[in-house]
């Protein structure tokens, strides 16, 4: 069924098709009308879950830690200081191998406060073992939210589904709520390999030493290190997961093919912008102006950022004569952290294309058209003549 | 509903089923070991613990051997009623309406860093037991100041001076919140305890129960008298085993039995542990007035 709504309504409306069972948030702009609607669909009776309302995000996300270790299908959603504040608790998530999708709804982090968006939140937690998603409009924030149950559930690793607070979550676009038993065919319930059980019964988390250590039967259990390196394995293992579920989802849905990046007008194009979120859609009428002036440009929108998918990254980019990152955080005193990464994925690469960096939109600064293009315009035409700092857009002093 | 009395167990009906096996990584002497034992036999088998970082963490076992026989998760230090609380959704998803769900906290866990999660699940009406074992400090860590250390004591942050503040009164906090259970109990009396524990499992909602937990290393005392010295700081009036059952406060066991009586002088419990010794003697005398006067009020009320 096709409707027009909001992004926030978006995820919410995937998180009820997902069947989620335990949902726990706090208050946080522009995240709120999400778990606002959720409460709605559970209030109503229109959702058979548990929605708790708690006192912080570090008490949201120990909720979810919880009821996910008890075997139940957990969600939650925040932005910004909100995120940071799960910061502990995404690396326990994480390191305890539990399946919860979050929805992060992008904001700037304070100080100063700023309540609108970038993508600084979101970037902040790239390390702490968690899959990350990036959605470009509303269609894909309720399918990625879908996907992202499956995905974490495959790989025992949490995911967050990330999109661009206001430019998203408040913006309504037209979409299409798939159907519960379409869901129902593509997502099977949660079936965790343990959940706490008095019947049993296990210690979860305990202190784990820096070495192995044989067990009471005498069978030796991993150490710290080992466990670790199992979060990272499956980490990487989940980009081939990804793919096969974006190609399950086209075979019912009808939408995918693009699981890790989403190209616009690349084929031919010597010069690629590359960058997170809804900002490559803005960067599509850019491309588009671009191209009548006959320059050879295109822009991909990278879906998966964590874990990177290093291999078709280079595929799509080693050929090109230049790439332009335009990024929405950064890693500071050093550069945008996204440009990092394409810079490290490139490095193998037969031909290493010139890459750009470009910091906008910091605290939702506003993206002009006409700055990207004459970004853009300087990358294509003198792309020598652009150093290996990041060139900052729309600063006014 | 009225107040209870609770039922009194004896050493002679106590459950036998042991779920917590011997030969765990609690210190000698340590109060919490005793408490940990008789409150998992109080709790029974179908019951989830959560557990934040502390000495229990440690008596507990490193992976992959467990000390208990009860699941049990752990949880950042912060988080433990929040834990309990998703435990709680989940059994609910679940329509499992039998297992209780106990949170076991130190004090640090449950007065500090852990009383914001504590208050929201408290609010909000969550149907577990929490238990704060107090051993009045960061004992894990090695003796620091916590908010339940009380006034004058010596630990590794309060280190010649004693600890200017006093002890925060984390049942009063808790009971201020209108939970249904609210109960005070000590290692000292490990079967006032159990029967505390028996009696909030048949409660609905957020029930606290604070034990004080004398620690042999961290008080400075041998460990042979963890007994002794957790029942002298009940004899002296200074720590009292209450109960405050939807909204009423009445004194239990050992404390109940003091009103009328003479209470031992609190310098007698002082002088047992190395941990008071910056102590002065004005300093005693004016605890010794405040127990006074807090016992003037227990009698006007009995």
């Amino acid at each position: 069924m096709h409707i027009i709504e909001s992004g926030n309504v978006a995820a919410a409306s995937g998180v009820k098709l997902a069947k989620v069972q335990v949902i726990a948030a706090y208050p946080i702009t522009p995240q709120t009308p999400l778990t606002e609607k959720l409460s709605e669909f559970v209030d109503s009776g229109e959702m058979d879950a548990q929605y708790i309302p708690v006192e912080s995000e570090h008490s949201a996300l120990a909720v979810c830690i919880a009821a996910s270790s008890a075997g139940t299908r957990a969600f939650t959603a925040t932005s910004a200081n909100g995120l940071l504040y799960m910061h502990e608790q995404l690396q326990w998530a994480a390191g305890a191998r539990l399946p919860i999708v979050m929805c992060v709804v992008n904001r700037g982090i304070g100080a100063p406060w700023t309540v609108w968006n970038d993508h600084q939140d979101s970037i902040s937690q790239r390390d702490t073992g968690w899959i990350q998603l990036y959605c470009c409009d509303h269609q894909q924030i309720i399918d990625t939210v879908l996907q992202a149950f499956y995905l974490a559930e495959t790989v025992s690793v949490p995911v967050m589904v990330c999109y661009d607070g206001y430019i998203l979550s408040h913006t309504y676009m037209p979409f299409d709520i798939p159907e519960q038993t379409d869901v129902d065919r593509f997502l099977p319930p949660f079936s965790p390999a343990y959940a706490l059980d008095p019947k049993q019964p296990a210690n979860l988390n305990t202190v784990t030493l820096p070495d192995v250590r044989p067990d009471v039967r005498g069978d030796v259990a991993p150490g710290y290190m080992e466990i670790r390196h199992n979060l990272h394995m499956d980490m990487r293992a989940a980009i081939t997961v990804a793919a096969d579920i974006d190609r399950k989802f086209e075979d019912i849905f009808g939408r995918g093919g693009n699981p890790f990046i989403e190209p616009y007008r690349c084929d031919d194009a010597d010069f690629v912008a590359i960058c997170l979120g809804s900002l490559s859609y803005h960067l599509r009428d850019v491309v588009d102006i671009l191209r009548e002036e006959g320059i050879p440009v295109g822009v991909m929108g990278l879906r998966l950022y964590r874990p990177f998918p290093n291999q078709a990254v280079r595929n799509a980019l080693s050929s090109r004569k230049a790439v332009i990152v335009f990024e929405k955080a950064l890693s500071y005193g050093n550069q945008g952290a996204l440009y990092g990464d394409i810079k490290s994925a490139l490095y193998t690469a037969d031909n290493r294309p010139i890459v750009h960096n470009y910091i906008l939109g910091l605290g939702g600064r506003e993206i002009k058209t006409h700055h990207l293009e004459k970004a853009l315009r300087e990358s294509c035409t003198a792309p020598d003549a652009i150093g290996d700092t990041p060139v900052w857009i729309g600063l006014k002093m | 509903m009225t107040t209870t009395s609770a039922a009194k167990t004896t050493i002679l009906n106590l459950p036998e089923d042991e779920l917590v096996h011997p030969g765990n990584r609690a210190c000698a002497g340590c109060g919490l070991s005793i408490i940990y034992r008789i409150g998992l036999k109080a709790l029974g088998r179908d019951t989830i613990l959560v557990v934040p970082p502390s000495c229990l963490t440690v008596l507990q076992g490193l992976y992959p051997i467990a000390a208990t026989q009860l699941p049990c998760l752990n949880v950042t230090f912060a988080s433990t009623a929040a834990g309990a609380t998703g435990i709680l959704g989940a059994m609910r998803a679940k329509k499992n309406e039998t297992t209780t769900v106990a949170a076991w906290a130190g004090d640090g866990g449950t007065s500090d860093i852990g009383l914001q999660a504590l208050s929201g699940a408290c609010e909000r009406g969550e149907n577990f037991i929490f238990i704060c074992y107090d051993n009045e400090a960061y004992m894990n860590t090695g003796v620091q100041r916590s908010g339940t250390t009380p006034q004058g004591v010596i630990t590794t942050t309060t280190p010649f001076s004693g600890k200017a503040q006093r002890k925060k009164d984390v049942p009063s906090i808790i009971a201020a919140h209108g939970i249904p259970y609210v109960a005070t109990a000590s290692a000292a009396y490990p079967l006032d305890f159990f029967d505390k524990i028996t009696k909030a499992k048949t409660m609905k909602g957020p029930k606290y129960i604070h034990v004080h937990t004398p620690c042999p290393s961290g008080w400075g005392f041998h460990s042979r008298f963890t007994v002794k010295i957790g029942a002298l700081a009940v004899e002296t009036g200074l720590f009292d085993l209450y109960e405050i059952e939807n909204q009423k406060f009445r004194l239990t066991g050992a404390s109940e039995k003091l009103i009328g009586k003479k209470r031992k002088p609190v310098k007698e419990y002082f002088k047992t542990q190395s941990r008071f010794k910056a102590l002065t003697d004005d300093q005693m005398a004016d605890i010794q007035k405040e127990i006074d006067a807090k016992w003037e009020g227990y009698q006007q009320v009995a």
